[in-house]
């Protein structure tokens, strides 16, 4: 029968004291774990992600909103912007301008979202090719390694991408069907929830779509229509009422700067009732996916560009993006200095959570405190027994300090199995949530404090009745037994 | 063997209480007798090793209980005397046989299983070993309570008022028990009691007053 043996048998000897002392501790301690667990990994994200991208430009609305659009892949485009407007940031030998990347969406596949760029975008996230190849065609796509792996996706596997960012057959698109022809490596970085297509490829599948969504006829319908059948070739298609043809449309894209009509239907992504193109294209060639040919596209429209400075600490550099928001109709933002003041705006709310947590921890503190204590006062004259049973008064301070230690080390492994299996519950929501994988059996790298913490909360509830079983009057206690 | 020499004591500011010298042979039996308030409880923790006399000496064998450091004294106490009170008291946590197991450790002394279900077995408690102490009948207990005190074969047994709380008929086992056990391991027993149905029993009484 030994110390911990002893000091094990006495917590369980009064189930209802363990139950509330375990609860407090789970309590505290599961709530700390959890918003480190979520904090390390929300940070973790946002830090991976900034990838050295110095600006945002985009449609004119929330900063915030942009950069975890375009930056993170959560939340809704703040609108779109001309290829014209966009055109000076898009510029290849920019004096400024280290590199930058178009980014086109609005449309997703079972809630992985389907960005329509060029392949600079590689470049800002360090991704490489795992199998396949890149998106050089129309309808191409080149997923992430995570989007592979979620969706069980293979090179050559097709769907189709659905309107908007969640995951609803109800808005899938009639037309456009996506061919995966290739992987990419994991980067830990968001890339890897993306599917990467073409800009072209986005345009035109929401010109499909517009056509099939809208039969009755649209304001810009009918003449879109003639326009593609006055100026283009007919494509193959022709069995469709509507007669007019997509791949015209794109050869239409490709041959001509300026189309007056198309960059009407680029203009709300997240409209479904909007304007329509002519039938599908079967898969063909993009032929062209460089920076002037896109740029040559004047009218259409992007939802904004990602752009890396030469040099971010350039003065001009510093001024751009005031300069931009004070004499243009776009918008653009520092990530670093958003992400900053999202930081502050979620640091008052888990700071809150952290106090709490912290004051569940102090009051099971007290109650382990209070409980040691009221045990005793019942077990003064075990106590005493166990002194003159050859008991020194280390040992009485040990075994108190070890049911302290005890209960302590308990609430510290219930609570960790607690906040691990409510990540791991709420995964998938936070997953929805931000577009980001919240991975719940791993570890934050700060268990090892909070575990000391906790030992030492037990320790400090159980030192004052240690020492007072030390201290143990046997021959007082003895009389009035 | 237990002998005392000038033993005396004061609790603070108060008339002290002076004890006769004592003396008390291995497997003899010395009844200490005397009406509440002359010092009966205390004379017996100064006997215990629990309770430092201000003036006076403590013999068992040939060691004096008070010239020992507090470490030693706690160990001697617990491998060399062996007590029991008037209510028997226990670890309520663990079951009875632990209780003696942890009479074992607390002493310092290795587990000695075998000891300890011989000391049940013929205290005829073993039916009862893995019941909680406070499940058990107040006869089972004080058998428990004789079996504790024996359980590091003592020296010296002290008893503190040990039949005032049972029947004749258990009263009568109880002693009988004590005594035995007390022969059995050669210990030095002193009861210290007010109970007259013991003054026939044990012919070697001191009276205090």
């Amino acid at each position: 029968m030994n110390l911990i043996k002893l000091a094990w048998r006495n917590i369980i000897h009064d189930p209802l004291t363990l139950f509330l002392n375990i609860i407090l501790l789970t309590l505290g301690i599961g709530l700390i774990n959890f918003i480190l667990l979520l904090n390390t990994q929300l940070k973790d994200k946002f830090e991976k992600n900034l990838a050295d991208i110095h600006m945002v430009v985009g449609a004119k609305g929330s900063p915030l909103q942009m950069i975890l659009n375009s930056m993170y892949h959560i939340d809704a485009p703040t609108g779109n912007i001309s290829i014209q407007e966009a055109k000076p940031f898009l510029r290849e030998k920019h004096p400024l301008i280290d590199k930058s990347v178009p980014l086109s969406m609005g449309d997703s596949h079972k809630g992985y979202r389907i960005i329509g760029t060029d392949h600079t975008i590689l470049e800002f996230y360090n991704a490489e090719i795992h199998a396949g190849e890149l998106w050089n065609n129309l309808y191409d796509v080149t997923i992430g390694a995570e989007v592979a792996k979620a969706l069980d996706l293979k090179l050559g596997s097709q769907f189709k991408s659905s309107h908007g960012f969640t995951d609803d057959v109800d808005l899938e698109h009639d037309h456009g069907t996506l061919t995966v022809v290739g992987v990419l490596k994991p980067t830990g970085s968001v890339i890897d929830q993306l599917i990467l297509v073409s800009t072209e490829s986005v345009w035109a599948v929401h010109d499909h779509d517009h056509e099939a969504h809208d039969h009755e006829g649209h304001e810009h319908g009918d003449h879109d229509h003639e326009e593609h059948e006055n100026g283009h070739a007919h494509n193959d298609n022709e069995e469709h009422d509507h007669a007019h043809d997509h791949e015209g449309h794109d050869q239409h894209e490709h041959d001509h700067s300026h189309d007056d009509h198309e960059h009407d239907h680029e203009h709300d992504h997240s409209d479904p009732n909007h304007h329509h193109y002519g039938e599908i294209a079967p898969r063909r060639k993009v032929n062209d996916l460089s920076r002037e040919h896109l740029l040559s596209q004047t009218e259409k429209d992007i939802t904004s560009v990602l752009v890396r400075f030469k040099s971010k600490t350039n003065f001009q550099a510093l001024n751009m993006p005031r300069n931009i928001n004070e004499n243009t109709d776009l918008q653009a933002a520092s990530p670093a200095y958003e992400i900053n003041r999202l930081y502050d705006m979620m640091g008052t709310g888990t700071k809150a959570l952290q106090l709490l947590a912290l004051l569940i921890a102090i009051v099971s503190a007290i109650s382990i405190f209070v409980s040691l204590l009221n045990s005793l006062k019942r077990r003064k004259y075990e106590l005493s027994l166990l002194r003159v049973m050859g008991g020194k008064p280390a040992k009485l301070l040990s075994l108190i300090l070890l049911e302290g230690l005890i209960l302590s080390l308990l609430g510290f492994f219930i609570g960790m199995i607690v906040s691990h299996l409510c990540m791991s519950a709420m995964g998938d929501s936070l997953y929805e949530r931000y577009n980001y994988p919240f991975k719940a059996w791993i570890a934050h790298g700060k268990e090892g404090l909070l575990f000391t913490g906790t030992i030492l909360l037990g320790l400090t509830a159980a030192l004052l009745p240690a020492i007072m079983a030390y201290k143990t009057d046997i021959h007082s206690n003895l009389s009035e037994g | 063997m237990l002998s005392t020499k000038n033993l005396s004591h004061s609790y603070k500011g108060t008339q002290a209480f002076n004890f006769p010298d004592l003396l008390c042979q291995p497997s003899e039996t010395l009844l200490v007798i005397g009406q509440s308030g002359v010092g009966k409880s205390t004379l017996l923790h100064i006997l215990a090793g629990i309770l430092i006399p201000t003036k006076g000496e403590v013999l068992i064998n040939d060691t004096s209980l008070y010239k020992q450091k507090t470490n030693a004294l706690d160990t001697f106490r617990g491998q060399n005397i062996g007590m029991i009170f008037q209510k028997p008291h226990f670890v309520q946590a663990v079951s009875a046989v632990e209780n003696l197991f942890l009479a074992q450790t607390m002493a310092n002394k290795a587990k000695d299983t075998k000891r300890v279900h011989t000391l049940l077995d013929q205290l005829n408690i073993s039916n009862r070993a893995t019941a909680k102490t406070y499940q058990m009948s107040q006869g089972e207990q004080q058998r428990l309570s004789i079996a504790r005190a024996l359980v590091n074969n003592p020296k010296l047994i002290l008893a503190d008022e040990p039949t005032s709380a049972l029947d004749d008929s258990n009263c009568n086992e109880v002693i009988q028990l004590l005594k035995h056990q007390a022969e059995a391991v050669n210990a030095a027993l002193v009861i210290v009691t007010h109970d007259s149905r013991l003054k026939d029993i044990f012919p070697n009484q001191l009276e205090l007053n």
